[in-house]
């Protein structure tokens, strides 16, 4: 199964990228951009058919390694069956 | 601990580790340390009086900086000293492993100018309780060098609070005349935090770099009165 963790920084905590991205907006003309934060999405293969089992699985490493919880929220999802190639899109 | 000769330190040498044999040459040149370099997968320290984690980019800083390195088999015997109270500091990147590996508190962002700064700071001595900063005068102002992309310390507002009123705040970011302000914080770190150190004292973790600025050939020797606190403290220690 595949698992998607997605890792943004909590509200409030200052993120120079986002700011960065969201000042090259404006300059392209994006003149209603209000706000950028930019995360991180990781695409994880599991080897097993229960999406309990790789749902857990994925919250356990988003936990452990791919989030630092005293900066950063996670979200772990399960990705559709039948889903295209490539993930989401 | 060995007895009051030269003191043995030990230095932590991660795959992308890049200021591992400046650490080691400032602890021999300064300490007349015996020198120990211990690789990422070992797991004996063999009883050093002193580990140090240096700069670099360990596992070439991906994820987080810091992220991978503290699953490395040495940091579990790393963790072990620190918490029997063994002197830990951590240099930079040796700063962000020990955030990343809960030794330390708080967490690093990006910079706030999101450049990677390279220039000579100058820091204000906040806390006499570490072995590196005991023989300084509180209030003190150093010279030494900051080489970092990823140095904006952060913590929770709490978490804060509380290192503030345990007095875990070891350096600050100041100008030249030791005044905070406008210029004198290279990466926007939380209230101009330059190091810090756990409740106990023994660990402490700074992004500038005293390790390098050890000779007057390059350009100071600021550095090594933290080296040389560390020496004195532990002569005290063992009643010499």
């Amino acid at each position: 199964m595949t698992v998607l963790v997605k890792v943004m920084l909590k509200p409030g905590v200052l993120d120079p990228q986002g700011q960065a991205i969201a000042d090259a907006l404006h300059r392209l003309g994006y003149a209603s951009v209000s706000d950028v934060r930019a995360g991180k999405l990781f695409r994880v293969e599991v080897d097993t058919d229960d999406p309990k089992a790789a749902k857990e699985a994925g919250e356990q490493m988003a936990g452990k390694l791919l989030a630092n919880p005293v900066i950063e929220d996670y979200e772990v999802l399960l990705e559709a069956a039948g889903a295209p190639a490539g993930g989401i899109r | 601990m060995s007895g009051a000769a030269s003191p043995r330190v030990a230095v932590v040498v991660f795959p992308g580790s890049n200021c591992d044999e400046d650490a080691a040459r400032a602890a021999r040149n300064v300490l007349q340390a015996d020198v120990k370099m211990v690789r990422h997968d070992e797991h004996a320290l063999s009883d050093p009086d002193l580990v140090i984690l240096p700069g670099g980019f360990a596992y070439g800083d991906y994820l987080r900086s810091g992220a991978m390195a503290r699953f490395s088999p040495v940091m579990e015997s790393v963790a072990a000293f620190a918490g029997q109270g063994g002197a830990v500091l951590g240099i930079c990147n040796g700063f962000q492993i020990l955030c990343e590996a809960g030794l330390l508190p708080g967490a690093m962002l990006r910079n706030a100018g999101l450049r990677f700064v390279c220039r000579d700071v100058f820091l204000r001595v906040e806390s006499k309780r570490t072995p590196f900063t005991l023989a300084i005068n509180k209030g003190d102002v150093l010279r030494m060098p900051v080489a970092h992309g990823e140095g904006n310390w952060t913590a929770e507002r709490r978490v804060f609070e509380e290192m503030v009123a345990r007095d875990q705040i070891v350096f600050r970011y100041v100008r030249s005349d030791g005044s905070r302000g406008e210029g004198a914080n290279p990466n926007g770190s939380l209230d101009d935090v330059a190091g810090i150190c756990n409740v106990r004292g023994n660990v402490v973790g700074l992004m500038p770099h005293p390790e390098r600025a050890c000779e007057e050939l390059l350009g100071g020797t600021d550095g090594a009165r933290l080296f040389k606190s560390f020496a004195t403290t532990r002569m005290a220690m063992h009643g010499t």
